[in-house]
């Protein structure tokens, strides 16, 4: 158990901050750790010699995640903000502020659907590689890379959304009408 | 113009993420300097990254709270392991001996170690009525204090109606202790069923959240029974007996970090009741 803990013990902190990012409640997040922590234990010596301890946890962990997810919205406890909200409802009129407020990312981030939001977050903030990210999740590295980019593209909609209007490109990209703005003149 | 292979959108992609070797990375800066539109994007998706390790850049400078301790959590595992073996499930489903030697030994080690109470070791054979208590209380504590909603059925506010209750179920007289000096606030409480009729779980808990119970109920046999401490996984219980009432401290924290608390509920409900 000595490389168990030489190997696990640093891995807790950055698990537990993917933990809360993917379900928001401190104590739920801090209970997925935990289960995970415990089955490590219980399957540490099932674990592929030559695997990599982080992307074997993160896959524990991130499947205890989803699992916890799913049951949750059976249950009709928990709704994740991307089943039942109309995009539209979220977005807020441009206002002055270009800041990005931590709430505002975090906000962002939960509107993302769960598939998305797990890529983001491993590569982004976890630096795993895309080939890691690919085992954790279970699917093709370009999978991983599609939903990337499908990630970054809402996110910075969102975000957008709540900072200053960006300037109309050349429709390369869809952008959402700014609320209001079309929709005023005609209107009128 | 270099004649490189063309960028592709994985290449952005891949240049916000700074997993690009050199060569590639400069070509990527060629195409992005000639490129607004994409050096747009790949400039609001670089400060989105940013954006959220800064956000999420604190949890990880948090103390990891005890009970993801790894160190306790694989104790709690040998633990498991070594009662295991003792209920004899062990050699009735033919686990490799050798498994069962090394659970043995672990078991010496840590009963060596001093942190194993010997009551826990007569669990499956022969259960005393302290250690049934404290195995109610285990139980239930893990079912009500893991729940969120409704871990009590009358809470603090009303105090003297949930203890007209318990006491008239239990049918004698009830307290609880005021733990508020080692902060811990009262929740209030339910009534549980055990295999001896009716008991009483009431609940404390701290600022951070923390719940500790106190299972009550009446003993078989009038008359007192000295502390003992009690560990089941991550679970410690402090149990005693006061004039035929049984009392078990239970909490997700060690026996011994519990024992302060049950001598001072101890001392308060001599002078109640």
């Amino acid at each position: 158990m000595q490389d168990m803990m030489r190997l696990v013990e640093p891995l807790i902190p950055p698990l537990r901050r993917y933990a809360r990012a993917l379900v928001k409640d401190h104590a739920t997040a801090d209970d997925l750790v935990q289960d995970c922590l415990e089955r490590a234990i219980t399957r540490w010596h099932q674990r592929r010699a030559d695997g990599d301890a982080r992307t074997w946890l993160f896959t524990i962990l991130h499947n205890l995640a989803v699992s916890h997810m799913r049951q949750n919205r059976r249950r009709g406890g928990h709704v994740a903000l991307d089943d039942v909200v109309d995009e539209s409802m979220i977005a807020r009129p441009p206002t002055q502020e270009d800041a990005l407020h931590h709430t505002d990312v975090m906000q962002a981030l939960h509107t993302l659907p769960e598939d998305q939001r797990s890529v983001l977050l491993l590569v982004s903030v976890e630096d795993l590689s895309y080939a890691e990210a690919a085992r954790v999740l279970d699917i093709p590295i370009g999978t991983v890379m599609s939903r990337l980019a499908r990630a970054r593209e809402k996110l910075s909609r969102k975000m957008e959304g709540a900072s200053a209007p960006m300037s109309v490109k050349d429709g390369a990209t869809v952008h959402r009408p700014v609320f209001g703005a079309s929709l005023f003149r005609r209107v009128k | 113009m270099s004649a490189g292979r063309p960028i592709t959108e994985e290449d952005l992609q891949a240049y916000v993420d700074r997993a690009l070797d050199a060569k590639r990375q400069a070509e990527v800066e060629e195409y992005l300097a000639t490129h607004a539109d994409a050096a747009e994007r790949v400039a609001a998706y670089t400060a989105q990254r940013a954006a959220l390790r800064a956000t999420l850049a604190p949890v990880v400078e948090e103390p990891v709270p005890d009970r993801l301790n790894l160190a306790r959590l694989i104790e709690a595992r040998r633990h498991r392991h070594a009662r295991a073996w003792l209920s004899g499930a062990g050699a009735a489903s033919g686990i490799d001996p050798w498994r069962t030697i090394a659970a043995a030994l672990a078991l010496l080690l840590v009963g060596g170690a001093g942190g194993w109470s010997m009551h826990g070791m007569a669990a499956k054979g022969a259960m005393t009525p302290v250690n049934m208590l404290t195995q109610e209380a285990m139980d239930n504590y893990r079912v009500y204090a893991a729940d969120t909603v409704r871990p009590v059925e009358m809470r603090a506010g009303e105090q003297e109606q949930l203890l007209r209750w318990i006491s008239k179920r239990l049918e004698r007289p009830v307290a609880v202790p005021d733990l508020s000096a080692s902060g811990y606030r009262f929740m209030g409480g339910r009534l549980v069923a055990t295999a001896h009729g009716p008991g009483a779980l009431f609940f404390y808990d701290d600022d951070s959240g923390n719940r500790i119970a106190m299972m009550v109920r009446p003993m078989k046999q009038d008359g007192d029974a000295p502390m003992t401490e009690h560990q089941k996984d991550t679970v410690g219980g402090v149990t005693w007996c006061n004039r035929g009432l049984g009392y078990s401290l239970v909490a997700d924290a060690s026996p011994q970090s519990l024992h302060p608390l049950a001598d001072e509920a101890r001392r308060q409900l001599k002078a109640k009741i």
